[in-house]
């Protein structure tokens, strides 16, 4: 059971403080941020003790989201409850920022006192939630260039707007009013999020890929929804998969409310998605990669210690070779109008951003280092590369949505958005 | 606005709510009380508002109703009379006709936490359990458990539990777990709800319909079921195991704790359960959410002192990522060290090769630790990687290796030759205490076979004068000390330089009595310099099975699992391997020496430190005056308190002999009677901490207590005479011992220059009656481990005393 909830902001000013069970006092919460800022950096903060009362705390948002307990609970489920609590904050307010939590207190208030009752947690579901929560949402929407580079010339139609722009699923699941509402949206999202260590020979030694089908539903009522797969969608290491592409993964794990009468056969998920965001089917592939991952480095360092200057030359070549179709290879120098670079110290690192990297194509980077004390030794410190990036329209999986169908038929215009995306969880690669 | 001050806004606010303008635009009074709660929620005082609150409590409003009552709720407990007008209120809001406002005021009313309205609410809590609407129910049925915690020492309405129990069969499943938390905390005193076979086997076919947190806490619940036979109980495992592989943790979680408390007779059950929690358990170490990654591989840690093969072939999910916070980077090495057999070492150590480069130090002292631990299976490959870390040339690297080559060289004494290989031609300086004291045990022990090892003591000799660590210092005598004895000539000069320094200038009473003691030693004659240095300087090759820990059975950790423990538990392991942190009860080893003749365990060993006193660091300061003591003394008596009788004889050092070698463990002595008196009386103090957690310091006070004869009741006061009138009276009741209590015997190694002159004399030797000495312990605030760790360094510094000095 839960005592108190509180969210904090990055800075330790109170945002929402809520006491179920009155067993702890308001100071608590100072307490907390008292510890918090205490901890050295290999102390894991996740759980902390004062006196008879246990912190639990996650951080999303840049937000500090405590739940405290006297009682020892279970930690996976305060955990997992906090998260879920940042996700209905997300999906009733929009997004999870420190301002729009502050603008939505009286919502958040709302929330928390139907979720939580006596420190027991009663309800998370949006289905059951939305007969309760009456507050609207207050959405700040900061003035953003990104929006205007939607608008074509003289507000005619772009190509860009046939495509959803990235920020249209961050808005609060509930608006009764203006233009949005009338929006019957539904958001289905394929998410991997990949973990490669690629050796300094440039052999894979390792690929994980941890992957999720996401639905996010705008609809205030949808009855079902059917969600078809690749047919060759495979699971476990035991099936065969013969000559063909097949799709395969380890694991495969599925929501509560997923019947799956229709998966063995035809490999279609049937769901009543309720309101807001969740995770329909989680799936996992360790090692056996259907296609190359999608990022190639060939690194090469060099030592140039005459001159008065000892140098460390880095060259990374970088190559992605995730859609082969246009190949253009491309050598330019530190600097180009869109890349940048810059030596940070504090991390010992190089960050280097490239803004867009097309298919196919291929970037380098040429860095010079003047190191002090440079020696032989100094190269093997020469720590290994990680790409941090954002793969849109690409699974490494392979798993495609071959259709999305509602039934029945929604009056009114309905939207259906199907995309693709995948993350790096870390990339590493040796140099 | 916040900045005005809070009687400014307070002011500000009651004007605009008592405002009839504002009251009659319905828009504007919510708005002012959105501005009521907001201020509240950034922690100021707005209490003094209660009274325009209730008012604004009747509304149709239900958004403006459940802000006022996130108001009422929370200041109710400063305006009990205010309140009883609320009450009429929320009463009348118990019969609306939309369940959602009845629900609202029901929860309300118990929210408000007054015990004097209880007779208002039970009335309605009485109807809202036989409401229509679930939602009615679900609040009446825990708000009976909040009337029962206000009020806890009121007798239970057995109608009230009667009529819970029968809700347990509610068509809504949260009416269902709400009644099972209800019941929990009304029959606390009884042990909780009753399971019986009916109920449980309702529960059990009920787990589906509740959602994730309902049946975690249904499992948690079950737990408490004893099933008939072996029959009912595979029914029930067979029923629980699909939810084994759940995706959401909570709920695999507690049922794999449900499978371990119901199958603890059957090992092999919970083996094959815990195979089938594997895949989830890897998933949710893999999560997004790093706290679920965190919560994951404390408990994979757990499972792997059991089962250390299950996640063998999985290792590379404990690779880390390299934007994952340290706390998480260091958990997962941890397991990895776990994980190693034949076919995964080259590349884990190829992964962990690479970590020891992050620019986290921590992280890669952690690394480097790993590594080490095992280089105990896998010798050759850790040394290769080791050695090659120390070209390097960086500082907190090369301090990290050196320690943990240290710590691999004394458990295999078979890679001595790579070590020394490495450490020839050294020429780094080190500015880190803990790697120079590792590089000067090495030193010290391998001394014969580096080439340049006196020149490297010679440097460390000529800049004791700047050196600030006592530790580092104490570990320089003992490596000069033992340098000589392999290569005389060369260390001869330096010796007899760091002698004089330390016996004439130094400051440090522990270096300083080690400097002297090394110098009588040194007039005993070289044999026996010999065998008190290198008695047992390697380690016993018959060590090496001890390295690789047998497997627990599950009952050892079943209990701990899906609670907090395994978390926190988690972070005090990751402080003890933080060798950055001073730990001064590191000294015990060394120090104990002053009183060694023959000592087993090596002097300078790196590991006794940890078994004698886990992540407990002692400390003397703040200072303890005698009066201090005293009422503290009085004060504790009826609070924690432990007694317990050590097994051990009484030190046969004079008094200030063992105040002496206590403060070294950083033990405070306060008072103590002479030598040869009865009952022989010490009084002690010490703070502890653990090193880990933040817990704050807690304060022990201790008295030892050897009743001999009972001839010699009167005894001599050392001038604290309170404390001695006040043990008294603890020791009136050990007045049957009866034991020969012989003079104390000092050996001729002993120190005696302290100027005490009663300590010298030579008692007689016989000590064949010896009775156990009786520890009193009082504490403030309590806690058992620091209890215990502060009893085992006191036994064992009582322990070494005793045996050496014969």
């Amino acid at each position: 059971m839960i005592s108190q909830v509180f969210i904090l902001s990055s800075k330790g000013d109170h945002l929402i403080y809520k006491d179920f069970r009155g067993e702890a006092g308001k100071d608590a919460v100072n307490k907390f941020y008292e510890m918090v800022t205490a901890l050295t950096g290999g102390q894991p903060p996740v759980v902390m003790k004062h006196k008879e009362l246990h912190f639990v705390h996650i951080r999303q948002g840049g937000l500090y989201w405590v739940a405290t307990t006297k009682a020892d609970a279970s930690p996976f489920t305060i955990i997992e409850f906090l998260n879920r609590l940042t996700a209905l904050v997300k999906d009733y307010c929009g997004c999870l920022l420190e301002k729009s939590v502050q603008m939505n207190f009286a919502l958040i208030y709302e929330l928390l006192d139907e979720v939580v009752d006596f420190g027991y947690i009663q309800t998370t579901s949006t289905d059951i939630l939305k007969n309760f929560i009456q507050t609207e949402a207050v959405s700040s929407k900061p003035f953003s260039l990104f929006d205007l580079s939607n608008v074509g010339l003289f507000g005619a139609d772009t190509q860009q707007n046939k495509v959803a722009p990235s920020a249209a699923a961050t808005r609060p699941i509930v608006s009764s009013q203006g233009e949005q509402g009338s929006k019957n949206e539904i958001f289905v999202d394929v998410i991997e999020r990949m973990s490669v260590v690629i050796g300094a020979n440039g052999v894979l030694m390792k690929a994980d890929i941890e992957g999720e089908i996401r639905v996010k539903c705008y609809m205030p009522s949808c009855s079902e929804m059917r969600i078809g797969l690749n047919e060759e969608f495979s699971i476990g290491k035991s099936q065969l998969s013969g000559y063909g592409a097949a799709v395969r993964v380890d694991e495969c794990s599925f929501h509560q409310a997923v019947r799956l009468d229709e998966f063995d056969t035809y490999r279609i998920l049937k769901v009543c998605p309720s309101q807001g965001e969740q995770t329909v089917m989680q799936y996992q592939l360790c090692d056996d990669l259907p296609t190359a991952p999608p990022f190639r480095l060939f690194p090469s360092i060099e030592r140039d210690s005459g001159g008065r200057y000892r140098t460390l030359f880095i060259h990374l070549p970088l190559l992605s070779l995730f859609s082969p179709s246009l190949f253009s290879s491309l050598s330019q120098e530190l600097s180009s109008p869109d890349q940048s670079a810059e030596l940070q110290p504090k991390n010992k690192a190089v960050h280097w951003e490239i803004p867009r990297f097309p298919g196919g194509a291929q970037l380098s980077a040429l860095f010079k280092l003047e190191v002090s004390g440079l020696s032989a030794a100094s190269l093997q410190e020469v720590g290994p590369v990680s790409l941090s990036f954002e793969l849109p329209k690409y699974t490494c999986t392979g798993l495609q949505i071959r259709f999305l169908r509602l039934s029945p038929i929604q009056p009114g215009p309905s939207q259906r958005w199907v995309r693709y995306v995948t993350h790096s969880d870390s990339y590493t690669i040796r140099i | 606005m916040p900045y005005l001050g809070d009687e400014h806004t307070v002011r500000e606010l009651r004007r605009a709510l008592s405002n009839p303008n504002v009251q009659a635009d319905h828009l504007r009074y919510r708005n002012t009380i959105h501005r009521v709660i907001r201020v509240m929620s950034q922690g100021q005082d707005v209490s003094g508002l209660y009274s325009e609150m209730v008012k604004a409590c009747a509304t149709v409003d239900i958004v403006q109703k459940k802000l006022v009552y996130v108001f009422l709720c929370s200041y109710a407990s400063l305006n009990p009379e205010l309140s009883l007008l609320v009450i009429n209120t929320l009463r009348k809001d118990c019969s609306d006709h939309n369940p959602m406002v009845r629900s609202l005021a029901l929860r309300n009313m118990c929210n408000l936490r007054l015990p004097g309205l209880s007779q208002y609410v039970q009335q309605p809590l009485t109807v809202g359990l036989k409401d229509k609407a679930a939602c009615v129910r679900r609040v009446a049925v825990l708000g009976w458990a909040k009337i029962h915690t206000l009020q806890p020492n009121t007798e239970i309405d057995v109608a009230v539990v009667n009529e819970l129990y029968g809700l347990l069969r509610d068509p809504d499943p949260v009416v269902m777990v709400n009644c099972l938390r209800a019941l929990e905390e009304i029959l606390q005193e009884e042990g909780g709800v009753a399971i019986n076979k009916p109920i449980a086997h309702h529960l059990l076919n009920r787990l589906k319909l509740c959602d994730v947190w309902g049946q975690s806490e249904v499992l948690a619940v079950l737990q408490r079921y004893r099933p008939r036979g072996e029959d009912e109980l595979f029914d029930i495992l067979s029923l629980l195991d699909p939810a084994l592989l759940s995706h959401h943790a909570p709920v695999m979680a507690a049922t794999l704790r449900l499978f371990l408390s119901l199958c603890s007779t059957l090992p092999a059950v919970c083996m094959s359960a815990l195979e089938r929690a594997r895949g989830p358990l890897l998933a949710a170490a893999g999560s997004t959410s790093r706290e679920l990654r965190y919560a994951a591989l404390c408990h994979i840690q757990l499972l792997l002192r059991s089962e250390p093969g299950l996640m063998g072939e999985h290792y590379k999910r404990f690779f880390c990522g390299y934007a994952e916070p340290p706390y998480i980077k260091q958990n997962k090495m941890q397991v990895l060290v776990e994980l190693v057999n034949d076919d995964n070492v080259a590349m884990v150590l190829d992964e962990l090769r690479g970590y020891c480069t992050d620019v986290n130090t921590e992280t890669s002292q952690t690394a480097i630790n790993a590594i080490g631990s095992i280089g105990r299976s896998y010798t050759d490959r850790c040394l290769a990687i080791l050695t090659g870390l120390l070209g390097l040339k960086q500082e907190h690297i090369t301090s990290a290796v050196l320690q943990t080559l240290r710590d691999l060289v004394w458990v295999c004494p078979q890679c001595g030759d790579a070590v020394c290989s490495a450490l020839e031609g050294w020429e780094d300086n080190l500015q880190d205490s803990q790697g120079r004291g590792a590089l000067l045990w090495l030193l010290g022990v391998y001394g014969d076979r580096v080439t340049g090892a006196p020149y490297l003591l010679e440097d460390c000799i000529d800049g004791v004068r700047s050196e600030v660590s006592a530790e580092v210092k104490t570990e320089l005598l003992t490596a000069t000390l033992r340098l000589f004895l392999s290569r005389p000539a060369e260390t001869q000069d330096m010796m007899g330089r760091l002698l004089v320094y330390c016996i004439e200038e130094e400051v440090d009473m522990c270096v300083r009595d080690q400097a002297l003691l090394y110098y009588r030693l040194l007039h005993c004659g070289i044999e026996e310099v010999r065998q008190v240095l290198q008695g047992g300087r390697r380690s016993d090759p018959s060590l090496g099975p001890l390295i690789g820990r047998p497997p627990e059975p599950i009952s050892q950790w079943a209990s701990s699992f899906n609670t907090l423990e395994p978390l926190t538990l988690g972070a005090s392991t990751v402080g003890n391997s933080d060798h950055a942190t001073p730990k001064p009860s590191t000294l015990t080893p060394n120090t104990l020496t002053s009183n060694a003749e023959a000592m087993t365990p090596t002097p300078g060993d790196p590991h006794l430190p940890d078994c004698s006193s886990g992540a407990l660091s002692l400390s003397v300061s703040p200072a303890l005056t005698p009066e201090e003591f005293e009422r503290l003394w009085l004060q504790l008596e009826k609070g924690a308190c432990l007694e317990v009788c050590v097994a051990c004889p009484v030190p046969r050092c004079s008094p200030e002999g063992l105040q002496v070698a206590l403060q070294l463990v950083n033990i405070q002595t306060l008072a103590f009677t002479p030598p040869n008196t009865h009952p022989w009386r010490v009084y002690l103090y010490t703070h502890t901490s653990h090193i880990s957690t933040k817990t704050p310091h807690t304060l022990i006070l201790a008295e030892l207590l050897h009743t001999g004869g009972e001839g010699e009741k009167e005894e001599e006061e050392e001038g604290e005479e309170e404390e001695e009138g006040e043990g008294e009276e603890e020791g009136e009741k050990e007045g049957e011992k009866e034991g020969e209590e012989e003079g104390e015997k000092e050996g001729e190694g002993e120190k005696e220059g302290e100027g005490d002159k009663e300590g010298v004399e030579e008692g007689d030797g016989e000590r064949e009656k010896e009775k156990g000495l009786l520890v009193v312990m009082r504490q403030h605030p309590g806690d058992q481990t620091a209890l215990r760790g502060f009893l085992s360094v006191l036994t064992t510094v009582l322990h070494t005393l005793s045996t050496h000095t014969a």
